[in-house]
């Protein structure tokens, strides 16, 4: 029998080898480039009117984005409470009640579907549910929309993180004479707690870029959210129609925006990571 | 091959014989008849018929996977955590079927304290693990709960080694320590029945024996029953020993009769470690 060359096999090898990592590099490089770009330009958007100002007409020098931060903070605590109460009931009720009984399995592939959903089809849904009846757009239906999109995230992280607690817990707490309930809040939750808050961060992160929901729910306002029962200003919103529009002062204001909403997703998945890390030195 | 028929019981050492070590009476605490348990369609265990005796250390042992551990979850119905496990027939613990439907769990599990194969402090402090239990049961002020903790961790002897650090994570103990911290966590609440599932088999030998000394003090005041596949241990700590094999209790009866004196071949073979 001959042998196969050993050249041969070495210069696939080399091949494979430069191809995947060249393919890896396009994607750090694509990353950086935007990083890089957005912190460029964004950093000389950035001044402490940015923080403190409402928008100005285009051409007028200064304003900021004071109502939009704002606006965006509310929406975000609303849909992110309401999507982790419910989430996390749902969550519980598939890693503790329903397992693989049928209506679970179903509820499980529905959180799926859910989560592979465009968001601007979540945003037309939420439209023509609660906009299109009231006649007029509300930061409620975006605090809602965003929800809707938490929701998936928030109920199947809580349940993976619930199955990562061993039965032996469950079963010494039921032993003991503790009702389901009691077990599944003071231990089990107990065990899973900086898994659920990871969760949480990360559908926190995962809703604060979100646009296209909002533009058909909230949209925007060049005024302070005084009430959600109307167009409500945000940064995703203002981030869409300032770059879009022709002038350049608002165009930088976008920049500054995008830089803002950057680092707070940034620091979201960050601090999401080191609770994580933390955890699992903490567990040995 | 396993002896797939009844088992005729060695009731007779029970409830109207004297304890033949001791020469003292003693009843039946708890009376296990024609269980049978499956997990999903596979039958686990055959019609086990057991007499557990009140105030007496009963050992279960037998080659892995014999339906050791099986047997006695049927005893606290702990196996309900799981939907496709079930059991039949009856376990009667003071006159009545722990089986039955209308047996209130809660009721039973005060009333039947189990000990894992690993030790499973729960993620809060020392002082709070037992302090849970006191807390579903009692209702008790804050100086009683300290002085019940205290108590159950003096009687797992363990108090001495955490009275300082009562607030530290549970986690944060030796496994042996763990282990004795599940104990009093599990006598806190005044159990009748300790239920053991190889409390030593995940803890060093310096442990083990710990363990083994406290068992011969608990016996005092609880009924104890305690799964292992330690041989020497069954011979140390217990007064009662059945064997179990493939899910069928192939002899039961004093101690010293089944390791002197065994009356079937199986249990020859299997104490004298020709299989398991």
């Amino acid at each position: 029998m001959r042998n196969r060359s050993h050249r041969t096999r070495q210069l696939t090898d080399l091949i494979v080898r430069v191809l995947s990592g060249m393919a890896a590099m396009v994607g750090v490089f694509a990353l950086g480039w935007i990083l890089y770009e957005v912190l460029a330009r964004g950093i000389r958007a950035i001044n402490f009117s940015f923080f403190t100002e409402l928008p100005v007409p285009p051409g007028m020098p200064g304003g900021g984005l004071a109502n939009a931060i704002v606006g965006t903070l509310i929406i975000t605590i609303m849909a992110t409470v309401l999507g982790v109460i419910i989430g996390m009931f749902a969550g519980v009720y598939l890693a503790e009640y329903g397992k693989d009984r049928p209506y679970a399995n179903s509820v499980r592939f529905a959180a799926n579907m859910l989560m592979g959903t465009p968001s601007i089809i979540i945003g037309v849904f939420v439209y023509a549910l609660m906009v299109l009846p009231a006649h007029h757009f509300s930061g409620y239906a975006g605090a809602i929309a965003l929800a809707i999109i938490m929701l998936p995230v928030i109920a199947r992280t809580t349940e993976d993180m619930m199955n990562l607690v061993p039965n032996a817990l469950r079963e010494s707490a039921l032993a003991l004479g503790a009702p389901r309930w009691k077990v599944t809040t003071s231990v089990v939750f107990k065990s899973a707690k900086t898994g659920l808050l990871t969760g949480v961060l990360l559908a926190v992160a995962r809703v604060s870029g979100e646009t296209a929901p909002l533009l058909f729910t909230a949209l925007n306002s060049p005024y302070w959210p005084k009430t959600l029962n109307g167009p409500t200003a945000n940064l995703t919103v203002s981030i869409f129609n300032y770059a879009m529009s022709p002038y350049s002062n608002w165009q930088q204001i976008a920049w500054g925006a995008s830089l803002l909403i950057m680092i707070s997703v940034l620091a979201v998945n960050i601090s999401a990571r080191f609770l994580f890390r933390g955890e699992k030195d903490n567990a040995g | 091959m396993p002896v797939k028929n009844n088992i005729p019981l060695p009731v007779d050492y029970i409830g109207s014989q004297e304890d033949l070590s001791s020469g003292e009476h003693f009843s039946s605490k708890i009376s296990v008849s024609n269980l049978d348990f499956f997990y999903g369609k596979k039958q686990a265990l055959w019609g086990n018929n057991l007499e557990i005796a009140e105030n007496r250390v009963t050992a279960i042992i037998g080659p892995s996977g014999c339906g050791k551990s099986t047997h006695i979850r049927a005893y606290n119905r702990i196996f309900e955590l799981y939907r496709e496990q079930r059991a039949t027939g009856e376990i009667i613990l003071d006159g009545v079927n722990v089986l039955s439907p209308s047996q209130d769990l809660i009721e039973l599990r005060k009333k039947v304290g189990m000990i894992f194969q690993k030790p499973t402090p729960f993620p809060m402090s020392i002082f709070e693990n037992v302090a849970y239990g006191l807390r579903l049961h009692y209702h008790l002020n804050r100086g009683e709960i300290a002085e019940n903790v205290e108590n159950a961790f003096r009687q797992a002897a363990l108090w001495e080694e955490v009275k300082d650090d009562l607030h530290r994570p549970a986690l944060s103990l030796s496994g042996g320590q763990q282990q004795r911290l599940c104990i009093a966590r599990a006598i806190a609440i005044e159990p009748e029945v300790l239920l053991m599932d190889e409390p030593t088999s995940a803890i060093d030998p310096v442990a083990t024996s710990k363990i083994e000394d406290l068992i011969e003090v608990l016996r005092k005041k609880f009924t104890i029953v305690i799964v292992t596949h330690n041989m020497q241990q069954a011979a140390r700590v217990s007064d009662f020993t059945a064997f179990f094999y493939e899910g069928w209790i192939v002899e039961f009866g004093p101690t010293k009769e089944i390791f002197t004196r065994p009356s079937k071949k199986q249990t020859q073979d299997y104490i004298t470690g020709r299989f398991g």
